[in-house]
């Protein structure tokens, strides 16, 4: 199946998600990877207020390339990063936030259960980053710029955000997973 | 080249041969990608090169960096021993680097180790890392490989003991299962065998950069047919195609050492190289 969707997003518009299906977004997302997510959880640790909101937000993980124009930012490329190093991260963030989307590259070991029933973890071909600048209409913002270009968090407006697959569903089917359990055995096979 | 290079010249065409790397991909990576593309039957997996191709039209059209992550700066040079430079080739390059970085512009991605302050402009201590090869004539050979590290996160290095020669390919198989999609598949893998255990490593990385069409010896064979087998497919999404290429540099070692080394490359294989000649 082939969604396109709008942002904010209700988990109305995420459980009907399944594993493989082709999603496109439309609206606003926010990038962050490392140090944003561990910035995220201190500010949560000290009860203090984060300077965007992630209710119904979409978080990209994504260090992307932007220029400072006469005009303001300009994204050059801004393809997807590996998710994998978030994976430690994402469960207490879900936990504390209502993010409904995670896009990212290469899937995340061990966070099903963390998105079931909240949010969904949608694959975005990774590299493909001057693909993605184009879908990219406007820098709206950006947060913690002191973490550096790559690791602060930039809002983007964004039409058509995709193809993106669906790599975990809110039901806790993780493709990444059935691939890399496959390979496994694929693997002692060969021993 | 005339007699002299001038050292402007010099860093212009560095910086030229840093933007060519990172905006197009050299032909052989390109057809291997469209060969993939063609042969995948798995949808998924299908609609992810195509997606791959499409972004290498649009950076090419564009003149953009085909991937956000536009890496360490990786050099290798071959220089003449009748080559004599008028002016510090080191500090050229790196000149060239912070030019690039400008200009292009290049995602500024040197970091301090431990502070993890970033320079800003992708030099740093050891960075542009080159890599000097002395050989005989008047030319430099300079190649340009720009890594990201999404790949290089996933190589590996082990010691192994002198009889396990048979667990080499194992250790590759490991290697790519582990990096599952995180590595960006479909991969180019070079795998380093021998010499001690920064020379495996190099070794490897020489190997990853060797063209993608040059025929593949038996052991490369081997593994290139199993690392395929294991249907991680591009993305790590399934499919058939998990690996480009496999290739393997060997180099003597010690009678009680067995070093292996796989480094991983992901589907942007990015590399570029220029040539200046000393006539006199």
């Amino acid at each position: 199946m082939e969604y396109h969707l709008q942002t904010p997003l209700k988990i109305e518009d995420i459980e009907k998600l399944n594993a493989g299906d082709i999603v496109y977004i439309s609206g606003e997302i926010l990038t962050a990877r490392d140090e944003a997510h561990a910035r995220i959880l201190e500010v949560e640790e000290k009860t203090e207020e984060l300077p965007f909101s992630l209710e119904g937000a979409v978080i990209y993980h994504c260090g992307p390339l932007m220029k400072q124009t006469e005009s303001g930012w300009k994204v050059i490329s801004a393809g997807p990063t590996t998710s994998g190093r978030m994976s430690k991260m994402t469960p207490s963030l879900l936990k504390a936030h209502g993010v409904r989307v995670i896009i990212g590259k290469g899937g995340m070991k061990g966070v099903a259960d963390a998105l079931k029933n909240r949010c969904v973890y949608l694959a975005y071909t990774g590299g493909c980053a001057a693909l993605a600048a184009e879908l990219i209409k406007e820098v709206k913002a950006v947060h913690w710029l002191d973490l550096g270009m790559p690791e602060a968090v930039w809002v983007l407006r964004v039409e058509e955000f995709g193809p993106l697959i669906v790599g975990i569903d809110t039901k806790g089917k993780d493709i990444f997973a059935e691939v890399r359990e496959k390979a496994q055995k694929q693997l002692e096979r060969q021993e | 080249m005339s007699s002299k290079i001038s050292r402007e010249i010099f860093i212009r065409s560095i910086a030229d041969l840093l933007r060519k790397a990172e905006i197009e991909l050299p032909d052989d990576v390109v057809n291997a990608l469209r060969k993939a593309e063609t042969a995948e039957e798995n949808q998924v997996a299908k609609s992810q090169l195509q997606a791959i191709l499409k972004n290498l039209e649009i950076a090419k059209k564009h003149g953009v960096p085909m991937c956000q992550d536009t890496g360490i700066m990786i050099f290798f040079a071959e220089i003449g021993t009748e080559f004599h430079p008028d002016f510090d080739l080191e500090v050229a390059i790196r000149e060239a680097v912070i030019v690039a970085t400008a200009e292009i512009p290049l995602r500024p991605n040197a970091v301090d180790p431990l502070t993890r302050k970033n320079s800003g402009n992708n030099t740093g201590t050891g960075i542009p890392d080159i890599h000097w090869k002395l050989v005989p004539g008047n030319q430099l050979k300079l190649t340009a490989a720009p890594k990201g590290a999404g790949s290089e996160n996933m190589s590996s290095l082990r010691m192994f003991n002198p009889t396990e020669t048979g667990n080499i390919k194992n250790f590759v198989l490991e290697t790519v299962v582990n990096a599952g999609g995180m590595p960006c598949p479909p991969l180019t893998i070079g795998v380093g065998i021998g010499g001690s255990f920064d020379a495996a490593a190099r070794l490897a990385k020489e190997a990853m950069l060797e063209p993608l069409d040059a025929p593949m010896e038996e052991l490369e064979r081997e593994i290139f047919e199993a690392v395929n087998s294991l249907g991680i497919g591009c993305m790590g999404l399934g499919g058939s195609t998990t690996a480009l290429a496999v290739h393997v540099k060997t180099a003597h070692c010690h009678t009680a050492s067995l070093p292996v080394a796989v480094n991983i490359q992901c589907w942007a294989n990015r590399h570029a190289s220029v040539v200046f000649r000393r006539e006199e």
